[in-house]
Protein backbone atom coordinates (compact mmCIF):
# COMPACT_ATOMS: atom_id res chain seq x y z
CA UNK A 1 0.00 0.00 0.00
CA UNK A 2 1.07 3.56 -0.86
CA UNK A 3 2.71 5.97 2.05
CA UNK A 4 0.71 9.36 1.90
CA UNK A 5 1.33 12.24 3.83
CA UNK A 6 -1.70 12.49 6.56
CA UNK A 7 -2.41 15.42 8.58
CA UNK A 8 -5.26 15.59 11.30
CA UNK A 9 -6.08 18.64 12.60
CA UNK A 10 -7.50 19.58 15.72
CA UNK A 11 -9.63 22.82 16.52
CA UNK A 12 -12.11 21.99 19.51
CA UNK A 13 -11.90 22.10 23.18
CA UNK A 14 -11.49 18.39 24.45
CA UNK A 15 -15.11 17.73 26.12
CA UNK A 16 -17.69 20.26 24.75
CA UNK A 17 -18.43 18.45 21.86
CA UNK A 18 -17.25 14.98 20.65
CA UNK A 19 -14.58 16.11 17.92
CA UNK A 20 -11.52 15.90 19.89
CA UNK A 21 -12.11 11.93 21.26
CA UNK A 22 -13.39 10.89 17.24
CA UNK A 23 -10.47 12.46 15.97
CA UNK A 24 -8.20 10.94 18.26
CA UNK A 25 -9.72 7.42 17.68
CA UNK A 26 -9.32 8.11 13.75
CA UNK A 27 -5.84 8.80 14.90
CA UNK A 28 -4.94 5.68 16.74
CA UNK A 29 -6.57 3.27 13.87
CA UNK A 30 -4.34 5.28 11.41
CA UNK A 31 -1.39 4.05 13.34
CA UNK A 32 -1.71 0.73 11.59
CA UNK A 33 -1.57 2.16 8.35
CA UNK A 34 1.68 2.72 8.33
CA UNK A 35 1.49 6.46 6.89
CA UNK A 36 3.54 9.30 7.07
CA UNK A 37 0.60 10.75 10.07
CA UNK A 38 0.92 14.67 11.80
CA UNK A 39 -1.08 16.30 14.20
CA UNK A 40 -2.09 20.36 14.26
CA UNK A 41 -3.26 21.45 17.37
CA UNK A 42 -4.72 24.69 16.94
CA UNK A 43 -7.25 27.18 18.02
CA UNK A 44 -9.17 25.72 20.92
CA UNK A 45 -7.65 22.28 20.06
CA UNK A 46 -4.39 23.18 22.10
CA UNK A 47 -6.81 22.41 25.06
CA UNK A 48 -6.81 18.84 24.20
CA UNK A 49 -3.37 18.32 24.99
CA UNK A 50 -2.79 20.46 28.57
CA UNK A 51 -1.62 18.94 31.23
CA UNK A 52 -3.42 17.88 34.34
CA UNK A 53 -6.78 17.22 32.95
CA UNK A 54 -9.50 16.41 35.74
CA UNK A 55 -13.27 14.95 34.59
CA UNK A 56 -14.20 13.96 37.79
CA UNK A 57 -16.57 16.67 37.80
CA UNK A 58 -18.19 16.21 35.03
CA UNK A 59 -19.13 12.70 34.38
CA UNK A 60 -17.10 12.04 31.15
CA UNK A 61 -14.23 9.84 30.29
CA UNK A 62 -10.75 11.84 31.09
CA UNK A 63 -9.31 10.20 27.29
CA UNK A 64 -6.10 12.56 27.48
CA UNK A 65 -3.73 9.97 28.87
CA UNK A 66 -4.32 8.23 25.36
CA UNK A 67 -2.02 11.21 23.61
CA UNK A 68 0.90 10.01 25.76
CA UNK A 69 0.46 6.37 23.31
CA UNK A 70 0.74 8.20 20.30
CA UNK A 71 4.72 8.11 20.27
CA UNK A 72 4.53 4.31 20.43
CA UNK A 73 2.64 4.17 17.37
CA UNK A 74 5.71 6.35 15.27
CA UNK A 75 3.22 9.20 15.69
CA UNK A 76 5.77 12.23 16.87
CA UNK A 77 4.90 14.86 14.70
CA UNK A 78 2.56 17.17 16.97
CA UNK A 79 2.34 20.96 15.64
CA UNK A 80 1.16 23.68 18.37
CA UNK A 81 0.13 26.80 17.01
CA UNK A 82 1.95 29.26 19.20
CA UNK A 83 -0.50 32.36 18.02
CA UNK A 84 -3.53 29.75 19.41
CA UNK A 85 -1.40 28.76 22.55
CA UNK A 86 -0.66 32.97 23.45
CA UNK A 87 -4.15 33.94 23.17
CA UNK A 88 -5.11 31.43 25.29
CA UNK A 89 -2.50 32.19 28.13
CA UNK A 90 -0.87 29.07 27.86
CA UNK A 91 2.34 28.15 26.84
CA UNK A 92 4.77 24.82 26.10
CA UNK A 93 5.07 24.42 29.78
CA UNK A 94 1.44 23.69 30.11
CA UNK A 95 0.62 20.88 28.03
CA UNK A 96 1.62 17.47 28.20
CA UNK A 97 5.62 16.29 28.00
CA UNK A 98 4.67 13.95 25.16
CA UNK A 99 7.43 12.13 23.33
CA UNK A 100 8.77 9.32 21.48
CA UNK A 101 11.71 6.77 21.16
CA UNK A 102 13.59 7.56 18.62
CA UNK A 103 14.82 5.03 16.64
CA UNK A 104 17.52 6.35 14.83
CA UNK A 105 19.10 7.73 17.50
CA UNK A 106 19.49 4.70 19.56
CA UNK A 107 16.03 5.16 21.04
CA UNK A 108 16.56 8.68 23.02
CA UNK A 109 13.32 9.58 24.08
CA UNK A 110 12.39 13.07 22.58
CA UNK A 111 9.70 15.47 22.58
CA UNK A 112 6.78 14.94 19.89
CA UNK A 113 5.79 18.74 20.21
CA UNK A 114 6.74 21.51 18.14
CA UNK A 115 5.14 25.00 18.91
CA UNK A 116 4.79 26.92 15.76
CA UNK A 117 3.81 29.63 13.81
CA UNK A 118 0.41 28.98 12.20
CA UNK A 119 2.64 30.46 9.04
CA UNK A 120 4.48 27.48 9.16
CA UNK A 121 1.75 25.18 10.03
CA UNK A 122 -0.16 26.19 6.70
CA UNK A 123 3.02 25.56 5.08
CA UNK A 124 3.54 21.94 6.94
CA UNK A 125 -0.30 21.81 5.60
CA UNK A 126 0.65 22.59 1.70
CA UNK A 127 2.60 19.61 1.99
CA UNK A 128 0.24 16.85 3.10
CA UNK A 129 -2.04 14.34 0.66
CA UNK A 130 -4.80 14.41 3.09
CA UNK A 131 -5.84 16.78 5.32
CA UNK A 132 -8.65 16.03 8.22
CA UNK A 133 -10.03 18.45 10.05
CA UNK A 134 -12.19 17.79 13.29
CA UNK B 1 -10.69 11.82 -10.51
CA UNK B 2 -11.46 9.43 -7.44
CA UNK B 3 -12.99 11.29 -4.64
CA UNK B 4 -14.45 10.41 -1.23
CA UNK B 5 -15.96 12.17 1.06
CA UNK B 6 -16.55 12.13 4.60
CA UNK B 7 -19.70 13.49 6.35
CA UNK B 8 -19.00 14.82 10.04
CA UNK B 9 -22.75 16.27 10.86
CA UNK B 10 -26.05 14.91 11.18
CA UNK B 11 -28.73 15.89 8.25
CA UNK B 12 -31.27 18.53 8.58
CA UNK B 13 -29.65 20.34 11.17
CA UNK B 14 -26.54 20.76 9.55
CA UNK B 15 -25.63 21.46 5.76
CA UNK B 16 -23.02 19.11 5.62
CA UNK B 17 -25.04 16.52 4.25
CA UNK B 18 -26.85 18.29 1.73
CA UNK B 19 -23.40 19.69 0.06
CA UNK B 20 -21.72 16.90 -0.03
CA UNK B 21 -24.93 15.04 -1.72
CA UNK B 22 -25.18 18.21 -4.05
CA UNK B 23 -20.97 17.81 -4.35
CA UNK B 24 -20.86 14.33 -5.14
CA UNK B 25 -23.71 14.62 -7.84
CA UNK B 26 -22.19 17.12 -9.52
CA UNK B 27 -18.33 15.68 -9.20
CA UNK B 28 -20.03 12.08 -10.85
CA UNK B 29 -22.15 14.37 -13.53
CA UNK B 30 -18.89 15.62 -14.43
CA UNK B 31 -17.17 12.16 -15.03
CA UNK B 32 -15.70 11.63 -11.30
CA UNK B 33 -15.66 8.99 -9.61
CA UNK B 34 -17.00 8.97 -5.78
CA UNK B 35 -15.12 5.92 -4.40
CA UNK B 36 -16.72 6.36 -0.88
CA UNK B 37 -18.96 8.19 1.66
CA UNK B 38 -17.64 8.13 5.14
CA UNK B 39 -19.87 8.86 7.60
CA UNK B 40 -18.66 10.23 10.92
CA UNK B 41 -19.37 12.10 14.36
CA UNK B 42 -23.32 12.84 14.59
CA UNK B 43 -22.81 12.61 10.18
CA UNK B 44 -23.83 8.59 11.11
CA UNK B 45 -27.66 10.02 11.75
CA UNK B 46 -27.82 10.45 7.74
CA UNK B 47 -28.15 6.73 7.63
CA UNK B 48 -31.11 6.05 9.67
CA UNK B 49 -33.63 4.26 7.84
CA UNK B 50 -36.64 5.67 10.60
CA UNK B 51 -36.01 9.27 9.26
CA UNK B 52 -39.38 10.62 8.47
CA UNK B 53 -38.86 14.44 6.77
CA UNK B 54 -42.08 16.65 5.97
CA UNK B 55 -43.36 15.70 2.67
CA UNK B 56 -42.58 18.74 0.90
CA UNK B 57 -38.98 18.66 2.00
CA UNK B 58 -35.95 16.59 0.66
CA UNK B 59 -35.18 13.48 2.56
CA UNK B 60 -31.73 13.34 2.93
CA UNK B 61 -31.49 9.84 3.89
CA UNK B 62 -33.21 8.61 0.85
CA UNK B 63 -31.51 10.46 -1.32
CA UNK B 64 -28.02 9.16 -0.18
CA UNK B 65 -29.71 5.55 -0.71
CA UNK B 66 -31.53 5.97 -4.02
CA UNK B 67 -28.34 6.49 -5.65
CA UNK B 68 -29.13 9.33 -7.75
CA UNK B 69 -25.35 9.44 -7.71
CA UNK B 70 -24.75 5.94 -9.32
CA UNK B 71 -21.11 6.08 -10.20
CA UNK B 72 -20.59 6.45 -14.68
CA UNK B 73 -19.83 2.73 -14.54
CA UNK B 74 -22.86 1.62 -13.17
CA UNK B 75 -21.51 0.46 -9.77
CA UNK B 76 -22.84 1.94 -6.65
CA UNK B 77 -21.39 4.70 -4.57
CA UNK B 78 -20.26 2.68 -0.98
CA UNK B 79 -21.97 4.62 1.89
CA UNK B 80 -20.27 3.27 5.04
CA UNK B 81 -20.91 4.38 8.41
CA UNK B 82 -18.35 4.19 11.07
CA UNK B 83 -18.90 1.08 13.77
CA UNK B 84 -17.85 3.11 17.11
CA UNK B 85 -19.67 6.36 16.04
CA UNK B 86 -23.08 4.94 15.36
CA UNK B 87 -22.87 2.55 18.34
CA UNK B 88 -22.63 5.41 20.62
CA UNK B 89 -25.35 7.52 19.09
CA UNK B 90 -27.61 4.43 19.02
CA UNK B 91 -27.63 3.49 15.38
CA UNK B 92 -27.27 -0.71 14.26
CA UNK B 93 -27.45 -2.48 11.86
CA UNK B 94 -29.14 -6.39 12.47
CA UNK B 95 -25.63 -7.89 13.37
CA UNK B 96 -24.68 -5.37 15.55
CA UNK B 97 -28.13 -5.08 17.23
CA UNK B 98 -27.71 -8.85 17.82
CA UNK B 99 -24.30 -8.58 19.31
CA UNK B 100 -25.75 -5.78 21.72
CA UNK B 101 -29.03 -7.59 22.68
CA UNK B 102 -30.84 -4.85 21.26
CA UNK B 103 -34.61 -5.65 19.94
CA UNK B 104 -34.40 -3.58 16.64
CA UNK B 105 -31.72 -2.06 14.35
CA UNK B 106 -32.17 1.50 12.28
CA UNK B 107 -29.69 1.18 9.43
CA UNK B 108 -31.03 1.75 6.13
CA UNK B 109 -30.07 -1.13 3.87
CA UNK B 110 -28.09 0.69 1.37
CA UNK B 111 -25.48 1.77 3.87
CA UNK B 112 -23.05 -0.49 5.86
CA UNK B 113 -21.21 -0.33 9.17
CA UNK B 114 -17.72 -0.54 9.28
CA UNK B 115 -14.82 0.56 10.48
CA UNK B 116 -12.54 3.60 10.63
CA UNK B 117 -9.91 2.12 8.55
CA UNK B 118 -12.42 2.51 6.10
CA UNK B 119 -11.82 6.14 6.12
CA UNK B 120 -8.17 5.65 6.50
CA UNK B 121 -8.11 3.52 3.20
CA UNK B 122 -10.22 5.71 1.11
CA UNK B 123 -7.72 8.45 1.98
CA UNK B 124 -5.05 6.41 0.64
CA UNK B 125 -6.71 5.03 -2.49
CA UNK B 126 -8.60 8.22 -4.03
CA UNK B 127 -6.87 11.13 -5.21
CA UNK B 128 -9.20 13.30 -2.97
CA UNK B 129 -10.84 13.69 0.70
CA UNK B 130 -13.12 16.23 0.68
CA UNK B 131 -14.68 16.73 4.78
CA UNK B 132 -18.15 17.78 5.00
CA UNK B 133 -18.23 19.56 8.71
CA UNK B 134 -17.66 22.36 10.89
Amino acid sequence: MSTKKFMYLNRKAPYGTVYALESLEVVLIAAAFEQDVSLVFIDDGVYQIVDGQNTDGIGMKNFSKAYHALGDYDINQLYVSAESLTERGLSVDDLMPLVYEDEDDDWAEKPSIKVVSNVEISKIMSEQDVCLSF
Amino acid sequence: MKISIQINEGPYQHQASDTAYQFAKAAIAKGHEIFRVFFYHDGVDNASRFTVPPQDDRHIVNNWADLGIKNADGNEVELVVCVAAALRRGMLDASEAGKNGIDSNNIHPAFRISGLGQLIEAGIQSDRLVVFGD
